[in-house]
């Protein structure tokens, strides 16, 4: 069984990253949904898979017969919630850099590092002109 | 500015703060000076742990090495500060500088009372934090910011090998704990004891401006005033001092230490009064007089009698309290007139008799004249040197004698001031007597200096005690009249020859000032550092993401692919499964091929989903409802905001050419490959359900739940999950801030 | 473009979701459920009411800024978690009361921060997509 959820699990991976250097902003999207699936299914499978039986106790405490494991589930309950935090946080930089943009291919947005136009020296701040002093 | 001078009405809010802060200073110099009897016994521990699973302790010690350099601290500290409150009081942002003021004196008090190491660390990179937001205090004059930075990137980085020396010292030693280190006996015979004594000597001696690393200090003198007398006479600059007298019992005694400190010490005494010399501003004779002292005390600290040891820890009381008073003096002299130039000024005790009183009262101690207690020091100096080095001595102290002679007889005497180069004064005027709280710490420390020297036998004891902690029984005598000894002939060769030299001194200044060559090699150096880093940026950093990303996956896929080839682990492959698996495997990866495709957002969305769902199912299958639920409502969520955005998003494109296409297949396949082989080594180990067990067995017993996963999440952990949320919020929150906020019309 | 039928439904089903919501929270300790899913299915009744109805209705129903609820779903996480400090207690030690009835704790309390702070959070999201998309 663990055989057969790790192949899914790269098999998400494969896809996820293949949309997410697609240089499209939307499809990084769609490729961070499914990597973090395939995550959250790694880690899963890493605490071992068991068939059926929750993490529940029985009324009055004894620990039921062959428990799925709780540790994993309670990082990935987390997890999946932090994940759709992220996700919308991206989702909602990708509509806003649209906005500015006009576009969503990654590779043409360079308002924050242009394009060096000749290779700029920064010198130490001495080098630099100072704006005129006592201006407050 | 907001804030003006309050006038006569009464004390404006950072004034008051300027003298609550001196009132505090002047407690704790009380505080200190009260523990004389009790430490000259025994130290006084204080402790806190701090990371007591690494052995160290945020905890202080006082004895009486401690005791002498935390009382110069708060109490000159306390002076400067009224001294700063007449000198820059009005200032608009007198406030702030009553702040860094206060934070550096804490964290000057922090360090020579600390008893850990990683403590003293700490407060060590706290004074070069501090010092640096003083020295660039006029933030808008672009001189006053190279200057901070360097001089804070200089002892800074000296401070980093002081961290490593210090660790060293830790393992060597076994302890942090300064007092258990101490106890233990010295590491002259560690292996690790030439590393340990080069990184020390690197922190001490950048800290206490030797040569090479002495650029920075009369630089540093672009801060305001208050802030030279302070921090780069009387205390900052002597942490490195401090530093060396506080590991003297564990580090001393070897050749390299004796050589090292001697030709560091001896070097930059030398240079450092002859450059004093030609200095024109009052200020930068001084600083470069500052370090002469400092060299001259790293001389001392080289050796282990009682007479050299009695002469460093004297002289440097003694140049603490005739130093921070000159700089004061200068302080008031330039508030008057408008300059610091030596060769402007003239006259002016016409106007300020007091003040060039107290000139003359400081300067006779630096000067070393008898009856003061620089006599007293200079004497101390010439029993405690090397024979070797006495002409050395006699040569810098002529120097100084010079200096002093520069700074408190020719500003002050001679026919009445003229027109001023600064234009302060009308023409004609005498500059006026300064406040009261300008003259008060003058008049104390000049004060005091005299006082020492009249009846030396006030300072016995405490070099005494001292001296103990350096393992010796007492101190060298302290006295004003040694009788006609050799000392006494050096004396008055000292004072013939500077007397020469403060007569060619103007003639010498006439010459320049003399070449800033380490200051020039610094800037240089930072030009270099500068283009690296301009050059790696360019390299590494092309600024497109999808180029970051093609290197972030590459790593992991070589990583991952690397470990595993060279590890070798055993895989687990069992590919037998039930029938329902196997469907749900089969939908699941359909999904992922809907999402890849660029034809339809619509498909896209809905293949998430069904992975989505797939992955809720194997969840679900494998005893993890909770886990199921969440997966089912975010992807439900999810397709909801995909829903709302796609109205706003255009559609998609496949731009990558054929070839780029197949390397990022390759990329992803190859990750993918990884994570697969990874899983696939990890489940053949036998499982480790320790943690599980344990939460199985106390869930109910100490947290009264039956749902493991809810208890971990609410109670065991619920700190994490704390964290977690407010992950969620900030994150809710950031992402509704940018979709409210207006563009600016940057549209490329 | 509303559907009334949409909007009828999402009027009967908000208090349905948010009722089973409080009851998945509840019995969270003791059985699947809890906090997290709680909220998240809460904020799902929400959602489809936006999607009728428009945010404003979703507000109005909502009677709060969910910015604000969040906060407060983390202000209760908070005190749940220093709610043993005063008897001696770690911080985020459980603190329970010992009715045999009705199991009143920290925890609980905790539980509920979660709760408020996911709807929270994940509404203030949808509200910025929804209101903010257009500007």
């Amino acid at each position: 069984m663990e055989t057969l959820i790790a192949l899914l699990a790269g098999a998400l991976t494969t896809a996820g990253i293949w949309l997410m250097l697609s240089g499209h902003l939307l499809r990084f999207l769609f490729g961070l949904m499914l990597i973090s699936n395939a995550v959250n299914l790694a880690i899963f499978t890493a605490g071992r898979l068991s068939m059926g039986r929750p993490p529940l106790l029985e009324p009055g405490g004894a620990p039921a017969p062959e428990m799925a494991n709780a540790l994993p589930q309670a990082l990935l309950l987390t997890a999946i919630v932090i994940g759709f935090g992220l996700f919308a946080f991206a989702l909602a930089l990708t509509i806003r850099a649209f906005r500015a943009f006009g576009h969503l291919e990654v590779d043409r947005m360079r308002l924050a590092e242009p394009e060096p136009a000749e290779p700029e020296l920064a010198g130490p701040e001495l080098a630099r002109p100072e704006k005129p002093a006592g201006a407050m | 500015m907001a804030q003006q001078e309050s006038g006569q009405g009464g004390v404006s809010p950072a004034r008051m703060a300027g003298y609550l802060a001196a009132a505090i200073a002047f407690a704790v110099f009380g505080l200190v000076l009260a523990q004389l009897e009790r430490v000259s016994g025994s130290a006084i521990l204080f402790d806190l742990d701090w990371a007591p699973s690494l052995g160290i302790g945020f905890s202080f010690l006082l004895d009486p090495l401690a005791l002498v350099f935390a009382a110069l601290i708060s109490g000159i500290g306390g002076l400067i500060f009224i001294y700063a409150t007449g000198y820059m009081g009005g200032h608009p942002q007198f406030g702030r500088f009553v702040l860094f003021l206060f934070l550096f004196m804490l964290s000057m008090l922090g360090l020579v009372l600390a008893r850990d190491l990683i403590t003293l660390f700490v407060f060590w990179e706290l004074t070069s934090l501090t010092s640096y937001l003083l020295i660039g205090f006029a933030h808008d004059d672009p001189r006053a910011r190279r200057n901070a930075l360097q001089a804070m990137l200089v002892t800074a980085s000296g401070g980093l090998a002081l961290l490593a020396g210090f660790i060293l010292i830790g393992t060597a030693a076994g302890s942090y704990d300064l007092a258990v280190i101490l106890q233990g006996g010295g590491l002259q015979q560690s292996p690790l004891y030439g590393a340990i004594l080069v990184l020390v000597l690197l922190g001490a001696f950048t800290k206490s401006a030797q040569i090479p690393f002495h650029f920075w200090l009369p630089n540093a003198m672009a801060a305001p005033t208050p802030v030279s007398a302070y921090l780069h006479s009387a205390t900052m600059v002597k942490a490195g001092v401090y530093l060396l007298a506080r590991l003297h019992p564990l580090l001393s005694g070897t050749d390299g230490w004796e050589v090292s400190l001697t030709l560091a010490g001896g070097v930059t005494a030398l240079f450092a009064s002859v450059i004093a010399l030609r200095q024109r501003d009052l200020k930068q004779m001084l600083a470069w007089t500052t370090l002469m002292a400092l060299g001259v005390l790293v001389l001392m600290l080289a050796q282990d009698t009682a007479a050299a040891l009695t002469a460093a820890i004297a002289f440097l009381i003694i140049h603490a309290l005739y130093k921070a008073a000159l700089f004061m003096v200068v302080g008031a002299v330039d508030h008057a007139t408008g300059t610091r130039d030596v060769r402007a000024l003239r006259g002016l005790r016409r106007g300020m008799p007091l003040t060039a009183v107290l000139a003359l009262l400081a300067a006779g101690s630096m000067a070393g004249l008898p009856p003061f207690s620089g006599w007293i020091g200079k004497e101390l100096l010439y029993t405690g040197a090397i024979p070797l080095l006495v002409p050395l001595l006699l040569v810098s102290n002529a120097l100084i004698f010079a200096v002093a002679g520069g700074v408190a007889l020719r500003p002050f005497f001679g026919p009445p001031p003229g027109d001023l180069p600064s234009g302060a004064l009308p023409s004609g005027a005498l500059p006026h007597e300064p406040g009261w709280q300008l003259l008060l710490g003058p008049l104390l420390l000049g004060g005091a200096g005299l006082l020492f020297g009249l009846m030396p036998g006030l300072l016995q004891p405490l070099l005494d005690a001292v001296l103990r902690g350096f393992g010796l029984d007492h101190a060298a005598g302290l006295h004003l009249w040694a009788g006609g000894s050799l000392p006494l002939v050096l004396s008055l060769a000292t004072f013939a020859l500077g007397s020469l030299l403060f007569l060619a001194a103007p003639r010498l200044r006439a010459q320049g000032e003399g070449p800033r060559l380490a200051d020039r090699l610094w800037d240089r150096l930072l030009e270099v550092f500068a283009a690296i880093a301009a050059w790696q940026t360019r390299v590494i950093q092309s600024g497109r993401l999808s180029r970051y990303l093609v290197i972030s996956f590459t790593t992991l896929a070589l990583v991952l692919g690397v470990t595993l080839a060279a590890r070798r682990p055993a895989l687990a492959i069992q590919p037998d499964a039930p029938l329902s698996l196997w469907l749900i495997a089969a939908f699941t990866i359909g999904g992922a091929g809907l999402a890849l495709t660029p034809h339809s957002r619509i498909a896209n969305i809905a293949g998430i989903g069904t992975v989505g769902i797939g992955v809720a199912l194997i969840f679900l299958i494998f005893g993890a409802p909770d886990v199921a639920m969440t997966q089912l409502m975010v992807e439900s969520l999810a397709a909801v905001l995909f829903g709302i955005a796609l109205l706003r998003l255009p559609g998609l494109s496949e731009r990558r050419s054929p070839g780029r296409r197949a390397l990022h297949w390759l990329i992803s396949g190859a990750a993918g490959l990884a994570v697969t082989l990874l899983l696939l080594a990890i489940t053949a180990h036998p499982p480790d359900r320790q943690l599980a067990t344990w939460f199985e067995e106390n869930a109910f017993t100490r947290a009264h739940g039956l749902n493991i996963v809810n208890v971990i999440l609410v109670d065991f952990r619920a700190f994490d999950t704390f964290g977690e949320l407010t992950v969620v919020l900030l994150a809710a929150i950031g992402a509704s801030a940018l979709l409210k906020r207006r563009i600016g019309g940057a549209r490329r | 473009m509303r559907s009334p039928i949409l909007g009828l439904g999402a009027r009967f089903l908000l208090p349905l979701f948010l009722i089973s919501s409080l009851y998945i929270l509840l019995r969270g300790h003791n059985a699947p459920g809890g906090g997290f899913i709680g909220g998240l299915i809460a904020a799902l009744g929400f959602a489809i009411l936006i999607f009728a109805e428009g945010t404003a209705a979703a507000r109005r129903a909502l009677k709060i800024e969910p910015r604000n609820l969040g906060g407060i779903g983390l202000l209760c996480a908070l005190l749940a978690g220093f709610g043993a400090a005063p008897s001696g207690g770690a911080p985020f030690q459980g603190l329970w009361l010992a009715l045999p009835v009705l199991p009143l704790s920290t925890v609980l309390l905790f539980d509920i921060g979660v709760y408020f702070a996911v709807l929270g959070g994940v509404l203030t999201l949808i509200f910025a997509l929804e209101e903010g998309g257009d500007a």
